[in-house]
Parts: structure tokens; C-alpha cells; sequence
């Protein structure tokens, strides 16, 4: 474990805190949302993260023997290769991309969710402001009992 | 092996990304403007993407430079427009107990993180197993060398159709509270119509040059997907991407003149029809649900010509035309409920006067 060998998880990490905050510091409901949206986006780059594979490549199978094949398999160690590799090439785990591409999909049909939402909040109240809303409310008596 | 054995210069690239990645969040979290926010949210998305290619990851890239700096970009500039630039107000309190909270859970976060594998690590439980079988079988079983769209489409090809049901979901869900936009075609202009684009002709031109080149660009990206970086989430949000940039530069109703909101929900809806009768005719063929296997019965599979996919190796054809059919659902789906979700956005503009006038 050093710095190094760990530094995108740290980042990672440190990205998913400014998501966090700003979520819950901020009371503009637009602003909330663009927060989940970084929160999300570091959670993509940690998957993405954990799938690297040192001296790897993009996992889009190359013809065995192949003029590419060969040219990939000379930049990684044989002794390296002969553990990891699939047909003398080294490649990255799809897995994690797959559920990746997906989410971020997903993500932009939920965020547009959101927004709408938040887009009817502020034609009932007039304003996007979390507390101002809950103020007016309280006013209507239909808040939370305090 | 470690991550130093790696060249050097995929290690400086990686960490000039994430401090790059690291200041935008900073900037995001202090800002009080609405549209900054927005905008660096945008550029975020694209940094992000820059770094999924670093790290192998062309599809999903591909996904996040689309969507993140495109197609979210365009809602959350929409949604701002329906709620006006609002700057936040702020005190103390609002700042102050957030923070713990973050730095609470970043803390604790960190901590975990010192237990992770290496960067890199080929040994890592996540880097064997199953994501390496897929890797090794999906030759033989599947027949397309992207692994990602081989797992994606055909794998798990249940998950796909649940995540294609979403996206339509929410479209539906958009729908419902904003309408289809339908309103702004009667009476009042909208907001982004031509009069406000009239004076730009080096935009129209331009426009008229690109739009044509990213639908047939998401054509390729669509069909290409099984050789390379691509497939139907990707060809679906480019092809959209071609729909709005059209209402950005000539306005919303010679928009949906061309493309008609109902047009759009009626294809939304045709997509997943069509992913799911994909996975209802393996059934009927004998198979289990989006067994492709089972696609065609034996005396069709021996009708079908060589030369429309010439290889030397044994055809699947039930995998190669059942992936091909599930991604153009995906493709028509992803495409439509982005445009009926831009759609309702857009055509909200109009509802209030007062507002769209500003």
C-alpha cells in the first residue's frame, strides 16, 4: 500500500466528498442534483478504477496471432503474460464497463426525473430554495408537524 | 506488478486528470452561480471521459461524453431556464455541519481504500473470476470480439432490458409532469425558436453541415458495436444529440414539425417491445428468455447465406442477429426518450409568459 499504487481510489474518495457536500450544503434543489450527479460520476470512476488491468488493453478481442496481437503481447512481460493473459494478450475487465455504460444512461433518464420535479416545485412555490419551500408550507400548515 | 511498472506516461496522464478532476469538483462545491455549476459540470464529464479511455474504457467514454457533457448538460440548462438562474443564498450553518458530514464519510472512506488491491492488480478477485471468463468464452459462445457488448447484449441481456424499461420509465415520468412539449407548437412562440437564432448564420450553416454527420455517425457507432467501442446507449444518445442541436439552431417547431413528439414516444415504446419480443421469440423457439441461441429454428439457421457474415469460424447466427436486433431496441428507445425528455423540457419554456419572455 502506498500512495502511488493507490492514488485513483484516494481521488475517487476526495471526488465523491464534493458530490456529498454539495448535496447537502446546498438548499437550491438544481444544485442538489448536479451533486448526485458528481457523486455518481466518482462512483463510475471507481468501478472503472478497480477494472484496469496493468499493461492491459480495451476489452474488444483481437484476432489471435494477429499483426496487433503480436505488437500488444511484445509490450508486457512474458512471465507476466503467461499468468494473465487470454491468447497472449493482457486485457481489462468489461464487467465493470458494462455496468458503468449502463448507469451513466440510466443516470441522465433519472437526473432528467429529478429535474422536472424540482422544474414543478418552483411553479407551485415559486422558488427552487429547500428551506424556503419548507417556510411555506409551514405557513399552508402542511409541513411536518415541528 | 505495480502501477509504477506501467509506463510512466499513462501514470502522469492519470494523475494530471484527477487533480484536474479534483479542482473542477472544488470549483463546482464553492461556486454560488446556478449556470457555473452546470457548465463545470459539463467540462467534469468530459475530463471523466478523457479518463475512462486512460483506463481502457472506451464504451463507457464513449457513454460519458455523450451523456455528460451533452445530453445532461442540455436538461440541467433546460431545467434552470424553467426556474430561472437562481444564485444561492447561503449562512453559515448551511456550510459548516454539510462539511462534517462530507469529511466524515471521506474520512471513513479513505480508511476502507487503504484495504483495496493495488491500481492495476491482475490477481484482484474483481479482475478474475467472472469478468475474466467472459473474456475467454465470449469467442466461442458469442462470436463479436467487444466483450462489452457481448456481456452487455447477449450475458446479461436480462439486466440490459431491465435498464432499457428504466430509461423509458422516466421518460414516461417526465412526461407526465412537464407534457410532451405538444403546447408549444399551439399559439405562443417558444423560447428557443428561430427569431432567436436568425442573426447566426455561421451557426446554421455549420449545423446544417454537422447534424447530418452525427446521425450517420451514430449509425456507425450503432453498427460498429460489435467490433469495436460502440452500441445502442451510444448511438441512441448521439442520434438525439443530432435532434436537439437541430431545436437548439432552427427552433423547437421546425423540430418537431420533422421529428413528432408523438413520433418520439411511439418509437420509445417500440424499442423495448422490440428487445422484449427478441427474448418472447427464443422462448417460442424453444429457448429460455433472449436465449439467442434459440433465435432461429435449425432449418431457418440453414437458409441463411454465408456472405452476410463471412468468417471461417463457426456463425452464431442467433447471437450475431439477436444482438443486433436487442441493440437497435436499446437505440430506438434511448434515442426517443431523450427527445420526448428534451421535449418536455423545452416546450415547458412557453407555459408561463411572463417567464419565457425574460
Amino acid at each position: 500500500m502506498s500512495l502511488l499504487t493507490h492514488v485513483n481510489y484516494f481521488a475517487v474518495v476526495l471526488l465523491m466528498v464534493a458530490g456529498l457536500y454539495i448535496v447537502f450544503s446546498s438548499g437550491n434543489l438544481v444544485r442538489r442534483m448536479i451533486g448526485l450527479a458528481l457523486f455518481q460520476t466518482s462512483t463510475g470512476l471507481f468501478y472503472i478504477s478497480l477494472a484496469k488491468v496493468a499493461g492491459g488493453t480495451a476489452p474488444i478481442r483481437v484476432e489471435p496471432d494477429s499483426e496487433t496481437a503480436r505488437e500488444l503481447s511484445s509490450r508486457v512481460d512474458p512471465g507476466y503474460a503467461a499468468q494473465y493473459a487470454i491468447d497472449g494478450v493482457v486485457y481489462s475487465n468489461p464487467l465493470p464497463h458494462v455496468l458503468i455504460l449502463t448507469a451513466i444512461v440510466v443516470g441522465v433518464a433519472t437526473l432528467a426525473v429529478g429535474l422536472a420535479i424540482a422544474a414543478r416545485v418552483r411553479e407551485a412555490y415559486g422558488t427552487l430554495d429547500a428551506g424556503e419551500i419548507a417556510d411555506a408550507d409551514r405557513k399552508a400548515g402542511r409541513g411536518p408537524v415541528p | 506488478m505495480t502501477v509504477l511498472s506501467a509506463p510512466l506516461i499513462s501514470l502522469i496522464v492519470d494523475v494530471a486528470l484527477l487533480a484536474m478532476l479534483l479542482v473542477i469538483a472544488v470549483s463546482i462545491a464553492v461556486t454560488r452561480s446556478l449556470l457555473a455549476s452546470i457548465l463545470l459540470m459539463s467540462v467534469y464529464s468530459l475530463i471523466v471521459a478523457v479518463w475512462f479511455v486512460v483506463l481502457d474504457a472506451p464504451d463507457v467514454a464513449f457513454t460519458e461524453a455523450v451523456v455528460g457533457a451533452g445530453v445532461s448538460t442540455i436538461v440541467l440548462l433546460g431545467a434552470t431556464l424553467l426556474a430561472r438562474a437562481e444564485t444561492e443564498k447561503r449562512n453559515w450553518r448551511n456550510i459548516i455541519v454539510p462539511l462534517l458530514v462530507a469529511l466524515g464519510t471521506g474520512a471513513i472512506l479513505l480508511y476502507a481504500v487503504t484495504g483495496l488491491p493495488e491500481f492495476g492488480d491482475a490477481a484482484s478477485p474483481a479482475n478474475q473470476h467472472v469478468g475474466r471468463g467472459y473474456l475467454e468464452t465470449t469467442p466461442e459462445e458469442i462470436g463479436v470480439p467487444n466483450v462489452v457488448t457481448a456481456v452487455l447484449a447477449s450475458y446479461r441481456g436480462f439486466d440490459t432490458l431491465g435498464e432499457t424499461v428504466v430509461i423509458f420509465a422516466a421518460g414516461i415520468g417526465v412526461a407526465l409532469m412537464l407534457g410532451f412539449g405538444e403546447r408549444s407548437l399551439a399559439g405562443r412562440e417558444p423560447v428557443i425558436s428561430p427569431r432567436n437564432g436568425n442573426h447566426h448564420v455561421v451557426l446554421r450553416v455549420v449545423a446544417k453541415l454537422l447534424i447530418p454527420l452525427i446521425a450517420l455517425f451514430a449509425f456507425y457507432v450503432q453498427f460498429h458495436g460489435d467490433l469495436g467501442a460502440g452500441g445502442g446507449f451510444q448511438a441512441g444518445v448521439i442520434l438525439a444529440v443530432a435532434v436537439v442541436l437541430h431545436a437548439l439552431v432552427f427552433g423547437l417547431r421546425d423540430t418537431m414539425a420533422a421529428v413528432k413528439p408523438g413520433f418520439a414516444r411511439g418509437v420509445a415504446a417500440l424499442g423495448v417491445l422490440l428487445y422484449a419480443g427478441v427474448g418472447v421469440v427464443c422462448i417460442i423457439n424453444g429457448g429460455d428468455f433472449l436465449d439467442y441461441d434459440r433465435l432461429f429454428t435449425p432449418d431457418i439457421e440453414a437458409q441463411i447465406p454465408d456472405w452476410i457474415l463471412p468468417s471461417d469460424k463457426p456463425h452464431h447466427w442467433g447471437q450475431h442477429f439477436g444482438i443486433l436486433l436487442v441493440e437497435l431496441g436499446v437505440l430506438l428507445t434511448v434515442a426517443a426518450t431523450m427527445v420526448t425528455i428534451f421535449y418536455g423540457f423545452a416546450g415547458r419554456l412557453t407555459d408561463d409568459p411572463q417567464e419565457s419572455g425574460t
